[in-house]
């Protein structure tokens, strides 16, 4: 139906040619520079990176069912659960949003052709590869067993695989600088005529501060893990106190680029949920500005909280006393965002489909692990609650019920527009509850465990604990069933799934405004950028089940 | 800039070259804030150790030789003004004068490395390395070492002998405890060492400078090495003659790193030399 659509919007795309079907053959894929590919190739690669870190976590989960040792042993359990983290954080999570669905849709939001170095783009993709093959060939080859974090003195001393894993890191920290600069240009010198800065759509916004944070922060970390190589393979003593280093050094420069890198994993979940909740309650954003500014206001404190990860590690009480306030202040700008999304479904006519559920599954499990986050940066508190599952499940009501279920949300939502192709609704549906449930009594339970003192990483506990761990386990099925479901439906929406109308949701931003799957170019003709969350002159077209814009038809 | 449709090197997503031309300056400029923030860290770690420790930075920077230093900081000042004339010349396409000008830079950078080669080699002899593999040989700082280097180098403590000066400035400062935050330090071991301080005697964990020393100027060597082959490709391409007015990005923007590798020695060498 794209064709049609395309001759009904006075366009000429000739039929069958898009994006998909421009060239044919593995390099003309491998080496692309079309942006709308290559966040195809990352969307496969995250997708697989999120397979082996969710086996790893079901694993984990597994083990944990009993006390003492279930299906492996304490070192295979320490080296599964870096496993799930590393993958989790540095191959699913940071990528997954900015580089997947950002690639794909950056440049279309903008009615450009493409990003604006689209060579580092590529170069940026198989950076990527090449760090994911680094730490997971370092985990093959033997795992490593320090966490995602690579506290010293742990990680100079253990003898795993931790200088192949932290060059993989570096690599992957290579690619999102890339990636981060590449988007701050484009925004910057791409954007068409009539869209000024308080007319881009909020996804842009949330793109834009955390390819600001990808700037600024990923070099700390890639010269602390240039400082952690050298420590390990030269011993510069820098992080050692044996040489008079000190190893709380460590721990400030990792959670100066690894708190922002929180923001990294959550603005652009943020951006997600704006289309996603505006789109699909058919009405237009509540607060605007408010959502704009309080992402750059995000960003930006984003950098001043990092001490809050170390509130027990020896710091001044004056330090900690600070970054405590901070901390708090991060609220601010969240709330916000919340309390305009809840307004803009206010009084909307909410749709009630598989991307809109995963945005009103971020509402809550993102409000939980915000408001959750309250209670670690409050001091008194936080000494109790440190180090026990009450942070692992506060961490997974962020980084999952934030970042993953926003992913999701966004995956359904441009899914459409990616592949050309509607999934079945009522799988998604099935899929989203599954996940939804799962989610919550997974972890939920893990933050009754953590308050009663649970630590977390252990790989035995006292039977008192059991029955919390064996319905986070069993959660987790259910979880993992919700993926595999999703995995189905999807799939088989490739090969058998309705063709997609041009804008099937109804959404205003450039992006709907041209075939689906998008021809290679993009757009025929430049398209004229309007209030992208004005849906009033969409129409809905009962032949294609999408919708149409009546602005369009006046002009033909 | 006349029309773009004719300029070969427009590509294909932009409209005007201009707007490709601002795309990558934009882009440049954001690299090198990355490269500042990456040698940031290092910077950082360099205030909090000499902030803790000033006593090892000023006993240990007497054994690097600052007339090296002072000689690669002229050398790199010159390359930048050779590098700063090739962009422009690149842009009135006057090419011999670029080709000149560039294998003028190169060879600057290849001075540099030169002298860095050599003051390496004297700290590598003399076993004044990081961390674990500190294993100094010259006891009595400040004089030259028995079974000296080459003759033509300079001994590595060429300047002269500072313990007077040294006692005036180690009584107005306290010596920080060694250890993380001092707290591994016993009150008894922090009196031995105020004894000692002021007496030219080695303070414990010199070994921090020389880690210190070493990755920041090893990080900004691979830089010059990384900047070498930046100018060298430049260098090929301009005798194939593909700059002029019309086209000269890739000459201005590895100009701009080029200062900025310059501009991160001008920091690195007070900040590691001139320590008084």
């Amino acid at each position: 139906m794209a064709t049609v659509e395309g001759a009904a919007a006075g366009r000429k795309v000739a039929p069958g040619d898009d994006y998909l079907t421009h060239t044919h053959g593995f390099l003309s894929w491998a080496l692309t520079l079309d942006h709308k590919r290559i966040g195809i190739m990352y969307l496969v690669s995250i997708l697989a990176a999120f397979l082996l870190g969710g086996v790893a976590a079901l694993l984990v989960r597994t083990e944990l069912i009993a006390p003492g040792p279930t299906i492996m042993g304490p070192d295979a359990y320490n080296k599964m659960f870096t496993l799930h983290g590393a993958a989790m954080v540095f191959l699913f999570i940071i990528p997954g949003i900015p580089a997947a669905l950002g690639n794909f849709v950056l440049p279309l939001m903008l009615g450009a052709k493409d990003v604006a170095f689209p060579r580092l783009n590529l170069t940026s993709y198989w950076l990527w590869v090449i760090g994911a093959l680094c730490a997971v060939g370092a985990v093959v080859a033997g795992g490593v067993d320090t966490g995602w974090t690579f506290y010293t003195p742990y990680s100079t001393t253990t003898n795993t695989n931790v200088i192949a894993t932290t060059m993989g890191a570096f690599i992957l920290g290579f690619s999102s600088i890339f990636t981060g600069l590449n988007f701050i240009v484009t925004i910057h010198k791409l954007r068409p005529v009539g869209m000024t800065w308080f007319k881009m759509p909020l996804m842009l916004w949330a793109l834009y501060g955390t390819a600001a944070i990808q700037v600024l922060a990923t070099p700390v970390l890639g010269i602390t893990l240039l400082l952690l190589i050298a420590e390990r393979a030269l011993g510069v003593g820098i992080f050692d106190p044996a040489l008079g280093g000190d190893p709380v050094l460590y721990q400030h420069f990792f959670w100066f680029y690894s708190h922002p890198a929180v923001y990294i994993m959550i603005l652009p979940a943020m951006g997600v949920i704006s289309e996603v909740i505006a789109v699909h309650s058919r009405k237009h954003i509540f607060g605007y500005r408010f959502i704009a500014l309080s992402s750059i206001a995000i960003a930006a404190f984003g950098f001043l909280v990092w001490g809050h990860h170390m509130f027990t590690s020896g710091q001044s009480g004056m330090a900690n006393a600070i970054f405590s306030a901070l901390t708090f202040s991060v609220a601010i700008p969240s709330a916000i965002k919340v309390f305009n999304w809840l307004a803009t479904l206010y009084k909307g006519n909410i749709q009630l489909n598989g991307a809109m559920l995963y945005g009103l599954m971020f509402l809550v499990t993102f409000t939980i692990g915000g408001l959750t986050g309250l209670h670690l940066g409050a001091l008194a508190i936080d000494v109790h609650l440190h180090d026990t599952y009450f942070v692992v499940a506060h961490f997974h009501y962020v980084m999952f019920g934030g970042a993953v279920v926003a992913f999701m949300a966004g995956l359904h939502h441009w899914w459409p527009k990616m592949t050309g192709r509607m999934y079945d609704e009522r799988l998604a549906r099935i899929g989203a509850a599954l996940v939804f449930v799962g989610f919550n009594a997974t972890f939920f339970t893990q933050f009754v465990m953590g308050s009663h003192g649970m630590p977390r990483r252990y790989y035995d506990y006292t039977p008192g604990f059991a029955i919390y761990h064996q319905i986070s386990t069993i959660a987790s099925y259910v979880m993992a069933a919700g993926f595999f479901l999703t995995a189905y439906y999807l799939l088989h929406s490739l090969f058998r799934g309705r063709r997609a109308p041009m804008n099937p949701w109804g959404g205003n931003s450039l992006e709907w405004h041209t075939p689906s799957p998008p021809p290679h170019d993009n757009f025929a003709e430049t398209p004229v950028a309007e209030d992208p969350y004005d849906y009033t002159r969409l129409k809905r077209d009962p032949a294609t089940g999408g919708y149409l814009s009546t602005s369009y038809e006046g002009a033909r | 800039m006349s029309d773009p449709a004719h300029s070969p090197h427009l590509q294909h997503h932009f409209e005007t070259p201009q707007q490709q031309f601002d795309a990558g300056k934009l882009g440049m400029w954001l690299f090198l804030a990355t490269e500042i923030l990456l040698f940031g860290g290092l910077f950082c770690a360099y205030a909090i150790y000499r902030a803790n420790h000033p006593e090892i930075f000023v006993y240990a920077h007497q054994f690097l030789n600052k007339y090296w230093g002072g000689t690669n900081t002229v050398i790199l000042l010159c390359s930048s003004l050779t590098m700063a004339w090739a962009v422009r010349a690149a842009q009135l396409g006057q090419r011999r004068l670029l080709i000149v000008l560039l294998s003028l830079t190169l060879l600057g950078a290849m001075g540099f490395l030169a002298i860095k080669y050599v003051e390496y080699k004297e700290k590598w002899e003399h076993g004044l390395l990081w961390g674990a593999r500190f294993a100094p040989q010259v006891e009595g700082h400040g004089e030259a070492p028995a079974g000296a280097p080459p003759a033509a180098l300079p001994p590595p403590a060429a300047a002269p002998a500072p313990p007077a000066a040294f006692v005036v400035e180690r009584s107005a400062i306290k010596p920080a405890p060694p250890g993380p935050g001092g707290t591994l330090v016993a009150e008894e071991e922090q009196q031995e060492q105020l004894d000692h301080a002021g007496m030219g005697r080695r303070p414990d964990n010199v070994q921090t400078f020389f880690s210190i020393y070493f990755l920041m100027t090893g990080l900004h060597g691979i830089h010059v090495l990384i900047g070498m082959g930046a100018i060298l490709w430049i260098l090929v391409r301009a005798i194939r003659g593909d700059f002029g007015p019309e086209y000269f990005t890739p000459v201005d923007f590895v100009g701009l790193y080029w200062h900025l590798v310059d501009l991160i020695w001008i920091f690195l060498f007070p900040l590691l030399y001139l320590i008084h």
